[in-house]
């Protein structure tokens, strides 16, 4: 029996309709404005100051926080370190007992923070709702089972914890990184005075009641919004030992500057540029999801963000067609819709600098592909772009976009694919995708990345340690690892 | 006048008396279910059953229902403290045995960190080695303390991915019997954890020699049991973990002497 043969151009060209699915916000309470967590307790700033805090997908301010000042943040510490005093002494099964708790208290309280953290960030809902608040939950829950094992962790080392940590993040994922940073450091014994992003406070406010729904002693966390003044305050404090910063590679030297001679534990997760190589023997299909993951996920807000794609020369064609045909079938729009794919910009000075990148591509000779779709009126929205004719020198192929571009090149062998990969000052991430286990393997001995997705990319884990070669940072957060980088070692 | 309760086994996520109709009274007032030889067959068969299940879950997994189960048992610590003879002993047995549970809950996740090696090979080999659960182990409660004892050797089973057919003390199962109604509540698929009371000589023989048990956590055996039951289990080659002086201290070791340990090679080269 013949089997009709199903008009497959109109099928790819034909853009899907969907009933809008808005997820409900009316289970959320966000105040007018926020003060700053310190001691415990929700204080006013001395600053005085606060400053709006923007849903990117509306451009509504839903709400203003505490911009906190040098004094504020010496209160900050200095609770911190108050607090240091007994918190380091309590028994390791009793701070276990404490991350367990903050754990348990944001699986409660999961959608809740998911869409908080859809309206401050602009990020989609069903990603916030099945990645950040499940994997910044689980990584409390990891680190909570070695707070009551440090000796089996380190034997023989005495671990010891180092201090008042000093903790800056990102906006890209707000609460996940607050829980990479918080965690192992409340495991091992030490307390936190932590900043978050500007446009993005409102997940470690709401962490900050979590906190004391959990009972957890005063000052062991401090939360404390502002912008970058405020984060160099935090980090140039002397009363800090441990200085965790996550943000751009510019950011870490400058810090890395400022705490040179101060005897401050450095770690820096900082940025990438990350190649994701295809070879010929690749499952196509599979590979093309993984290509979409790798840069549009998230909107393309990730350091460790597939964003030169390497292409076999050989099957460039029949890639690139996939590959437009299924950009085709994105959904990009309201952040809040669970039928979302790629959600509004993080912030207008963000979307400005996405725009100046591209336009230097364009201007440098690149070919720009994007979809049709139709973006929102108000907000801040970038289609889903990929450049080809990317020659190794233009900026987009050696600048972080942080954004939903995707650079193309090619290569032609193995070894090219390895020479091309590396040929750039980061080095946090890579992804392979080939048929070959062993090329996978001899692909990996090769790449000078932290981190190396075979077959797969982006995925995370609380047990899985992260962190960059080169000009990516030092030092890894998840699993075993990441505790080292809280610890004092004999 | 209170409601009293009928004691019973815990088998394959049920609570059921003896097949035989059999009881005895250990404390001389309560009748406990003494189980018999198809009792015991009857859990290993459920156990057998929910082993690919628990021993596939993700580590992460297992942990949150250990932690359940340290949640529930928190919830009941005074009725437990009463099982036990009332007391600040038996409150802080019951105080460890519900940190024994979480102090588990974390190792689920850690075990492969712990114990697992990459090994550097002479040649174009990635060669890595990792712990794997044994399969159905049978765990034999120490007579004392009836509550902790019993779940020291459960949760380390437990943790790396085993079911378990545990034989409660003998003298005192009523909290190994009451545990069952925890663990019931805890999110173990049906078949995990098995709990039966009953008569030592007349189980130990079975369980030692049941060709589809893996391993037995002998905790609670006397020198002469210890002996009989390493003989009988040459017969499938079962592990046996002979109580010891360190079989009080909380150390992942307890959970992967119940384990194997599994080695993978795969060429490097392009």
């Amino acid at each position: 029996m013949a089997i009709a043969k199903r008009p497959s151009t109109e099928m790819g060209q034909r853009l899907f309709e969907y009933a809008a699915a808005p997820e409900a916000t009316d289970h959320l309470k966000i105040a007018d404005s926020y003060a700053l967590f310190v001691g415990g307790r929700f204080v006013e700033p001395h600053s005085r100051r606060r400053f709006a805090t923007v849903n990117p997908a509306t451009e509504e301010t839903l709400s203003e926080v505490a911009e906190a000042d040098e004094t504020d943040v010496d209160r900050a510490v200095t609770a911190a370190a108050d607090a240091f005093r007994s918190w380091s002494r309590l028994s390791g099964a009793k701070r276990a007992r404490y991350i367990f708790r903050l754990s348990r208290l944001m699986q409660e309280r999961a959608r809740e923070l998911a869409v908080l953290e859809t309206m401050d960030g602009g990020k989609p809902i069903k990603e916030s709702r099945d990645v950040d608040v499940p994997l910044a939950a689980a990584h409390f829950f990891y680190y909570a089972g070695w707070a009551d094992k440090l000796e089996w962790a380190f034997p023989n080392r005495r671990p010891r914890p180092l201090g008042v940590a000093a903790q800056v993040i990102p906006w890209n994922f707000p609460l996940l990184m607050l829980a990479w940073k918080i965690a192992p450091a409340l495991a091992a014994g030490n307390t936190v005075v932590l900043k978050p992003a500007e446009t993005t406070p409102l997940s470690a406010l709401a962490f900050a009641d979590i906190c004391q729904q959990a009972d957890l002693p005063p000052g062991v966390v401090n939360i404390v919004t502002g912008a970058g003044s405020t984060g160099a305050a935090v980090v140039g404090h002397p009363g800090v030992g441990k200085v965790a910063f996550t943000g751009s590679t510019e950011v870490g030297k400058q810090i890395q500057r400022a705490t040179a001679g101060s005897g401050k534990h450095l770690t820096l997760e900082l940025g990438g540029k990350a190649a994701n190589i295809v070879f010929e023997d690749a499952p196509l299909d599979q590979a093309i999801e993984g290509i979409v993951n790798g840069i549009y996920f998230n909107q393309g807000h990730v350091c460790c963000a597939g964003s030169r794609l390497l292409v076999q020369e050989s099957i460039v064609e029949p890639l690139l067609a996939k590959l437009k045909s299924r950009l085709g079938t994105l959904r990009v729009g309201d952040p809040l819709d669970k039928n979302t794919d790629v959600g509004a910009i993080n912030s207008r000075a963000q979307l400005e600098k996405i725009e100046g990148l591209v336009n230097s591509g364009i201007e440098e000779g690149a070919e720009i592909y994007q979809p049709e779709c139709r973006l929102p009126e108000r907000g801040y929205w970038f289609r889903p772009t990929i450049f080809t004719n990317v020659a190794q020198s233009y900026r987009i192929a050696r600048e972080e976009i942080f954004g939903p571009v995707l650079s193309v090149l090619t290569f032609r062998t193995p070894d090219e694919a390895v020479e091309k990969a590396n040929n750039t000052p980061y080095g946090l991430s890579a992804g392979v995708w080939t048929d070959k286990g062993s090329r996978i393997l001899w692909l990996v001995e090769r790449m000078r990345a932290g981190v190396v997705w075979a077959n797969t990319f982006n995925r995370f884990d609380p047990t899985s340690p992260f962190g960059g070669y080169k000009e990516s940072g030092f030092g890894r957060e998840g699993g075993l690892h990441g505790l080292a980088a809280y610890v004092e070692l004999s | 006048m209170d409601v009293r309760k009928t004691y019973k086994l815990y088998a394959a996520g049920e609570f059921v008396r003896s097949e035989s109709g059999r009881t005895y009274k250990p404390d001389g007032q309560n009748n406990v279910p003494r189980s018999s030889r198809k009792d015991l067959r009857d859990m290993v068969k459920a156990a057998r059953g929910a082993f690919p299940g628990w021993s596939r879950r993700t580590a992460m997994n297992r942990g949150q229902v250990l932690y359940r189960v340290a949640e529930m048992l928190d919830g009941r610590r005074a009725e437990f403290r009463d099982l036990l003879g009332g007391g600040r002993a038996a409150g802080r047995q019951v105080d460890a045995a519900v940190e024994t549970w979480v102090w588990y809950a974390g190792w689920t996740d850690k075990l492969h960190q712990f114990a697992g090696t990459v090994n550097p090979v002479a040649g174009p080999y990635f060669n890595f080695t990792l712990p794997e659960p044994t399969g159905v182990v049978g765990v034999v409660a120490p007579e004392e303390p009836a509550l902790l004892g019993l779940v020291r050797r459960l949760a380390a089973a437990l943790c790396g991915g085993n079911t378990v057919v545990a034989l409660a003390s003998e003298r005192a199962p009523l909290a190994a019997l009451t545990l069952g109604e925890v663990l019931a509540t805890s999110d173990f698929p049906p078949g995990v954890v098995n709990v039966l009371s009953g008569k030592r000589e007349e189980l130990l023989p079975w369980l030692a020699s049941h060709m589809d048990v893996n391993a037995i956590d002998a905790a609670g055996c006397t020198a002469d049991q210890l002996g009989q039951v390493q003989e009988a289990a040459a017969g499938n080659l079962k592990r046996v973990v002979p109580p010891g002086p360190g079989a009080e201290a909380l150390s992942p070791h307890a959970g992967l002497d119940l384990m194997e340990f599994k080695t993978v090679w795969h060429p490097i080269g392009v």
